[in-house]
């Protein structure tokens, strides 16, 4: 982490750097304000993503990948710290010595004409209806308020952690009879989400993996790409708007559709009743159930890669 | 002028507004002629929501060619174009250069192009625009609200007997009138499934919208059009421009319009010099000419709790709708009256124009959207006028207001009547001292 963080000072220096000499746990606090979150180590290694299932052809074959190592959330992002980055004059109220230079060429989000907290409530509860690029968007504020890269994981990364060294269709066996003691879903959430971390956590520490929101990931979804990914840190680079891949279930997923290997898509349905032209590249006025969970990478990337990242242009939705 | 409508004009205006559910569609002889080729729309006010609602109006796949469109920006004008142009392409789109009117003024020439027009300029200027279309004998879409001040209204309210005389139809975009829950709802509250209405409480509670930052190159009417969510000529206040949403479903659920209206507003945390003299808070009780009492509450508190939907109390039930599809009705023990399914609902943004153009191309009149419509804006306005003067209004009061809040010479270097101070705020109401009738 050194080598890394003085090679890249030029770009870091001016941050108040929350550098690790050890690759443990930490809490993330958001600059001059009250808002953490907590970040746990998933180490390097080696897993079988996927399954066989001959009916979900999208899981098939399952096959090894080996990983670098990471930190990931314990808990999904949560709308106290979502709001700061929604709007900079809150941000600015909400956050001691001024918010200075660093966030001034942001791009942020158009607030929403609706109440993208669908009535569900804010405080402890997961951040909810933006869309990819606005939660590729939100690790760049977080990146320019801390300096540390953050980013949503791969398709990979995600099953990875949720497996937690599992084989099994869930982490804590086959049965989903286990389910309602670790996951806010369709049979237990009323729904509604719920705050982040009133269920028990999966045994890499992580909690709401299988419920609540479904989390972004990095990846454009295509059902064959597991013939053909690759063993080290595989991920799809999305060409195409939809559909990206989204893991895990949400309060309104069935128990039977959830599951360490399963993968839902995104779908340009979920900005239906957008009424406006082009669309928002922020908001999905009809999906309250997907959220985001950020990862960091313990090697992170150089600050050009790091820039190429966070620039990407979103793509327009007519 | 008539200011307060009885239970029975109520009714047969809301026949139309909810479709015909009460009164079966008819068709007027003499109504205008449905054209044996497309139907040519207009749109005035290129931005986001006049273009959707362009495209809403090719998806319901009726024959429509887009002849004109009209925006006061030439960067607006350009980048709508070429979104529907992508879109739709030639055989749709036949809006050479010559008819993409830019300025104050090109609205009258785009609309005498059309059959059909598409109002969707900033609020202010709904009362000239509809009042000219219906003058042209244009069928017409027009969103919501109707006016920011009185005298806008009465306007409207004007030109909206013209267009019944006429026979134009006119849909406005308070598309929870073209969403199934509320239309079950609303059935079976005037059915008297809760018995009579006596109270409810509507919000819209969230953390506020876009702001434009000032450029240098800006005179103050062009940055005043370009950040118009908070100048009230343009846009009202948000208790007019959004929260006229909720209002005008109190309205629907009591079948009338409020005939006082008091409250309390101010800034408490949008204060400054890009929030204009619009307030971040509005809280109001509406009294109907039965006593009953609606609670209406609108903020824009980025960080606090939200809330947009609508609630009421009847002497047999309750009512929780929202725009989430939600229409929940049980009686007082908390049986279930009615709970409308919220899955594959349809969306209201499209039914509004599916709707309007299956009647347009039959050549039928259906839709009189326009009176209720100003009537309901009407009574977010009477809010507003509560909260900025601190005093109680009568409807009649507010409706006969006679301070206008529009410029009186539209030009880029002509100046609005709201203008900031030395240090570059804007003056806003104050409680106990402003006059704003």
């Amino acid at each position: 982490m050194k080598k890394y963080f003085a090679a890249s000072g030029l770009i870091l220096m001016s941050f108040q750097l929350n550098e690790r000499a050890v690759f443990e746990a930490y809490t993330q606090r958001i600059p001059g304000t009250e808002v953490t979150f907590d970040m746990t180590p998933i180490p390097a290694g080696t897993f079988l993503m996927g399954s066989n299932d001959p009916d979900f052809p999208d899981q098939n074959p399952v096959h090894e990948v080996k990983l670098d190592a990471f930190w990931m959330g314990v808990h999904e992002v949560t709308w106290d710290a979502f709001e700061l980055f929604l709007d900079k004059h809150f941000e600015e109220s909400m956050t001691e010595g001024g918010l200075g230079e660093r966030v001034d060429g942001l791009t942020r989000p158009s607030l929403p004409y609706l109440d993208m907290t669908f009535g569900m409530g804010k405080e402890g509860k997961p951040a909810v209806g933006m869309t990819q690029y606005g939660a590729l968007q939100y690790c760049h504020w977080l990146y320019l308020k801390t300096g540390i890269f953050y980013r949503i994981p791969t398709e990979a990364e995600w099953e990875y952690a949720a497996r937690a060294g599992s084989k099994s269709r869930f982490f804590f066996g086959e049965n989903d009879t286990l389910l309602s003691e670790y996951a806010w879903t369709n049979s237990n959430s009323q729904g509604s989400t719920q705050a982040v971390g009133l269920k028990k956590p999966n045994p890499w520490g992580l909690f709401d993996i299988y419920g609540n929101v479904q989390e972004w990931t990095i990846d454009g979804y295509e059902p064959d790409f597991y013939t053909r990914s690759g063993k080290e840190n595989p991920f799809n680079p999305a060409e195409k708007l939809y559909p990206h891949v989204v893991r895990g279930g949400s309060f309104k997923t069935i128990d039977n559709e959830i599951g360490s290997a399963v993968r839902k898509i995104s779908d340009p349905a979920w900005k239906r009743i957008d009424p406006q032209i082009p669309k928002s590249q922020w908001w999905f006025p009809e999906a309250p159930f997907i959220g985001l969970r950020i990862v960091r990478p313990l090697i992170p990337p150089s600050p050009e890669e790091i820039q190429a990242y966070y620039n990407q242009e979103p793509i327009a939705d007519y | 002028m008539k200011t307060l409508n009885s239970r029975r004009d109520f009714i047969k205006t809301s026949a139309l507004v909810t479709g015909g559910i009460l009164a079966p569609s008819f068709i007027v002889p003499g109504a205008y002629a449905a054209p044996a080729n497309e139907l040519k729309l207009a749109v005035i006010g290129c931005g986001g929501r006049g273009t959707g609602a362009v495209f809403q109006a090719f998806e319901t796949g009726h024959p429509i060619k887009l002849v004109a469109m009209a925006d006061a920006f030439q960067d607006r004008m350009d980048s709508s174009y070429k979104a529907i142009f992508d879109k739709y392409g030639k055989d749709k789109v036949d809006v050479p250069v010559e008819k993409r009117f830019v300025g104050f003024d090109g609205y009258k020439k785009a609309m005498a192009e059309a059959d059909v027009v598409i109002l969707a300029a900033p609020p202010g200027f709904r009362p000239s625009h509809f009042e000219e279309a219906v003058n042209q004998g244009k069928q017409i879409f027009a969103e919501k609200p109707m006016a920011t001040d009185a005298a806008g209204i009465r306007k409207v309210l004007a030109a909206a007997e013209v267009a019944k005389a006429k026979k134009l139809n006119v849909v406005v975009g308070l598309q929870r009138h073209y969403q199934n829950n509320y239309r079950e709802v609303m059935k079976r509250v005037h059915n008297g499934d809760l018995g009579e209405i006596v109270g409810g409480q509507v919000y819209w509670n969230d953390g506020g919208v876009w702001v434009r930052e000032r450029k240098p190159e800006q005179t103050e009417m062009e940055y005043q059009m370009r950040n118009w969510y908070y100048f009230n000529w343009l846009c009202g206040d948000h208790i007019v421009e959004q929260h006229v949403h909720n209002i005008d479903i109190a309205n629907w659920a009591k079948n009338s319009y409020p005939v006082k209206a008091e409250g309390t507003g101010g800034r408490a945390v949008r204060t400054g010099k890009d929030h204009g003299e619009i307030f971040d808070h509005h809280v109001i009780t509406f009294t109907y000419a039965d006593g009953s009492v609606i609670h209406s509450e609108c903020r824009h508190f980025p960080g606090a709790a939200n809330r947009v939907d609508e609630t009421f109390q009847g002497t047999k039930g309750k009512v929780f709708l929202s725009a989430g599809n939600h229409g929940v009705m049980t009686d007082w023990k908390g049986n279930p009256i009615y709970t409308h399914n919220r899955e594959n609902q349809p969306n209201p943004y499209q039914t509004e124009h599916d709707e309007l153009w299956a009647t347009l191309v039959k050549g039928e009149y259906k839709f009189a959207d326009a009176e209720n419509a100003a009537k309901s804006t009407m009574t977010a306005i009477m809010g507003r006028y509560a909260t900025y003067s601190g005093k109680v209004l009568t409807w009649d009061e507010a409706l006969n207001g006679t301070v206008d809040l529009f410029p009186e010479k539209l030009a880029w270097d002509a100046m609005p009547k709201i203008l900031p101070g030395a240090d570059g705020y804007y003056p806003h109401a104050i409680p106990g001292k402003s006059k704003v009738v």
